[in-house]
């Protein structure tokens, strides 16, 4: 059962940079689990600290301004590469609700929508807007699918609408599946599937 | 007459269960399951936590390749040595597969190897065929005109308790492959120059079809080589037309269909090729007669360039992140850089083609001082194929590891990686930082490639080797 997601307001963490892949979200020697709690602690972990397990002081998760930031502006295709879904279930244990880039991974997008964190692909003016003035308090409405800015600018985002309905109640979409299952039956016998 | 459809639409028009609305995105059958250790745990329990059942473990195959090491000393040391938490997620694969009736090739199957290397080889992957896994690879089975691509684990949790999957309906991408390859220029070489062209998010929302004179006249592997990291371009999947070629390679694996029931088959797949007149979202023409081998510089598989020419100047924040964390300086000559660790391997160039194509250079030559080359085939099988042909002993007396199979040095999360600061030559897909191993800098390239620079000890153009072959024969 996934939280349900309606407005958010937040300050923002602002890490510019392009195809973030998720081996950086998360790298694989923290996918040893068979668990999907407690991965926050290693998120972006070789970018957060150093071979020495210091915390960088020059990465975003490391200032005090970024404290508490539960809205991630990210550069362009974030989440790209492996399919792990240990990248959205770090960002989500860490305390992110939200992504915003000019563009998501196919999967990484996927992930996040059935995990409760939601992708938001804005316009590159809003974008590059919010790469220039981190820490600025956003609202993401997923009920009017619009970010509003404090200089009164708003935005608009696309969210498929049954990951938005899902996200908006709560709905586990595997419930939904399950409801088909007289269709799967049907399908299965009329002997459609190939082997 | 209808209106002619591509060959995915075609592969997706017969896998509708329920068609997509507005408010709904289509529920898609899924023919074919691949499971391994690392992305399935959380969604058994899932299962178990709801009281669910596996709907369909006939249509689901498992087996063990991302945290199983793949060394010699470990093997020998009853893989004494096996990470614990690696350990636990391998036996809760054999407890999940176990309960669930769901057949696995475990540690000590013959039939073991990378999820997306047995598939092909089983005979399991077919055309026509819906086809996912855990695992973003899973791309490489479209080569056989199959729709695969990779998904989560809770995905992976909806496969298994009701073999279907909610899709929206992806975009088509049509690549042309034009002209035809110069010697020592193979698939991989082809599919690094188009991620360079189009980007590492070039293919998002898009299944692409590759199409063309040079992707007729390559082999399943090659094909696979190509859809494989049609992922690393962004795309949904990658697709290529099945053919005599894709009969050939099919015919009598165990699990295809044999008898009448091939025959049945195969006249059915021959219907799959996309219909003269289909139209694409969009198009892509690369020309491959002038291509020379690619290799990666930077830290995505998009910085890429030809093997004769030298680091470029950045463009932009990213590419001065990339090379600040490769350690190159702009305007060096590529080719000569020296190298720490080849690397032959992973599901990208792991088949037995691959291992002869290293192999072939690698005879009576000897890899390079200070060099650790590592050849790690794609499955137990290649690896017995390889061995019947000889080509252990090659790699072994050139000095190279021989190992057993597995994912190995793609994704370093058996035990096999780089240190910090190496200079990786590698025939795996991802060059990200610490891919490879914390600090590890890898160049992603051909086994030409690869066994060209294990000997030489840097950088090195594999065609150089390949004509002193030629004068010499």
């Amino acid at each position: 059962m996934i939280e349900p997601f309606s407005i958010l307001t937040s300050r923002t963490a602002v890490l510019p940079v392009d195809n973030i892949d998720t081996d950086q979200i998360i790298p694989a020697r923290f996918l040893t689990t068979t668990q999907r709690s407690g991965l926050g602690r290693h998120l972006f972990a070789d970018w957060r600290r150093d071979a020495h397990n210091e915390p960088r002081k020059d990465f975003v998760l490391n200032q005090s301004e970024a404290m508490g930031a539960r809205i991630l502006v990210a550069g362009g295709n974030f989440g790209c590469g492996s399919s792990r879904e240990h990248a959205p279930w770090a960002l989500l244990d860490y305390g992110f609700r939200a992504v915003i880039s000019t563009g998501i991974a196919d999967i990484f997008r996927s992930n996040a929508l059935r995990n409760g964190l939601l992708p938001v692909v804005l316009d590159a003016d809003t974008h590059a807007w919010l790469m220039a003035n981190p820490s600025v308090e956003i609202t993401i409405d997923l009920q009017e699918y619009e970010v509003r800015l404090p200089n009164g600018r708003t935005a608009a985002f696309e969210v498929e609408p049954f990951a938005r309905h899902c996200m908006l109640h709560g709905v586990d979409p595997l419930g939904w599946l399950l409801s088909r299952a007289d269709d799967i039956r049907r399908y299965e016998e009329a002997g459609a599937c190939a082997a | 007459m209808s209106e002619p459809r591509t060959l995915f639409r075609k592969v997706w028009d017969r896998h509708i269960v329920v068609p997509e609305t507005a408010e709904t995105p289509a529920v898609l059958y899924i023919d074919l399951h691949l499971v391994h250790e690392v992305t399935s745990p959380q969604a058994f329990t899932v299962l178990r936590e709801r009281g669910l059942k596996v709907r369909r473990p006939d249509r689901t195959l498992a087996t063990v390749d991302h945290s199983v090491p793949t060394d010699a000393a470990s093997w020998e040391g009853g893989l004494g040595d096996m990470d614990h938490a690696a350990r636990h997620q391998v036996r809760m694969l054999g407890d999940n597969c176990g309960r669930a009736g769901v057949r696995l090739f475990g540690v000590n199957s013959s039939r073991r190897g990378i999820v997306h290397v047995i598939g092909p080889e089983q005979g399991a992957t077919q055309p026509g065929m819906t086809i996912v896994c855990g695992d973003s690879h899973t791309t490489t089975h479209g080569a056989f005109g199959a729709l695969a691509f990779g998904i989560g684990t809770t995905e992976v949790g909806h496969v298994l308790a009701t073999q279907c999957l909610l899709q929206r309906c992806p975009r088509t991408l049509l690549v042309e492959v034009t002209g035809q390859l110069q010697p020592g220029v193979v698939a991989k070489d082809v599919i690094l120059a188009l991620i360079g062209q189009i980007g590492v998010g070039g293919g998002t929302g898009h299944v692409i079809e590759f199409r063309g004179a040079a992707v007729k006249s390559m082999s399943m592997d090659e094909r696979m080589t190509l859809c494989n990291m049609a992922i690393e371009a962004g795309a949904r999947a990658g697709m290529v037309a099945p053919d005599d070629t894709t009969f050939e390679y099919l015919a009598g694996r165990p699990m295809a269909p044999a008898g009448a029931a091939w025959e049945q088959a195969v006249a059915d797949w021959r219907g799959l090729a996309s219909d003269p007149g289909a139209e694409y979202d969009r198009m892509v023409t690369i020309d491959v007669s002038r291509l020379e081998p690619q290799i990666t510089w930077g830290t995505d598989p998009g910085m890429v360039m030809s093997i004769g020419g030298h680091i470029p100047a950045p463009a932009g924040a990213g590419h001065r992140k990339a090379l600040d964390y490769m350690g190159f300086q702009p305007g060096a000559a590529m080719a000569g850089l020296p190298v720490q660790v080849v690397f032959i391997g992973s599901c990208t160039n792991s088949r037995l083609s691959d291992l002869r194509e290293a192999a072939a250079l690698l005879r009576g030559r000897r890899v390079a001082r200070g060099v650790r080359a590592l050849v790690v085939p794609g499955s137990q099988q290649t690896r017995a194929q390889a061995e019947a042909e000889g080509l252990d002993r090659i790699f072994i007396e050139a000095g190279a590891e021989w190992h057993q199979s597995g994912c190995s040095l793609c994704i370093a999360m058996n035990g096999d990686r780089a240190a910090a600061g190496q200079y990786v030559v590698s025939t795996s897909n991802r060059n990200f930082e610490g891919r490879q191993g914390q600090g590890a800098r890898t160049l992603l390239a051909s086994p030409a490639t690869a066994a060209a620079s294990a000997i030489a000890g840097t950088v090195a153009d594999p065609r150089t080797l390949l004509e002193a072959e030629r004068r010499i024969a």
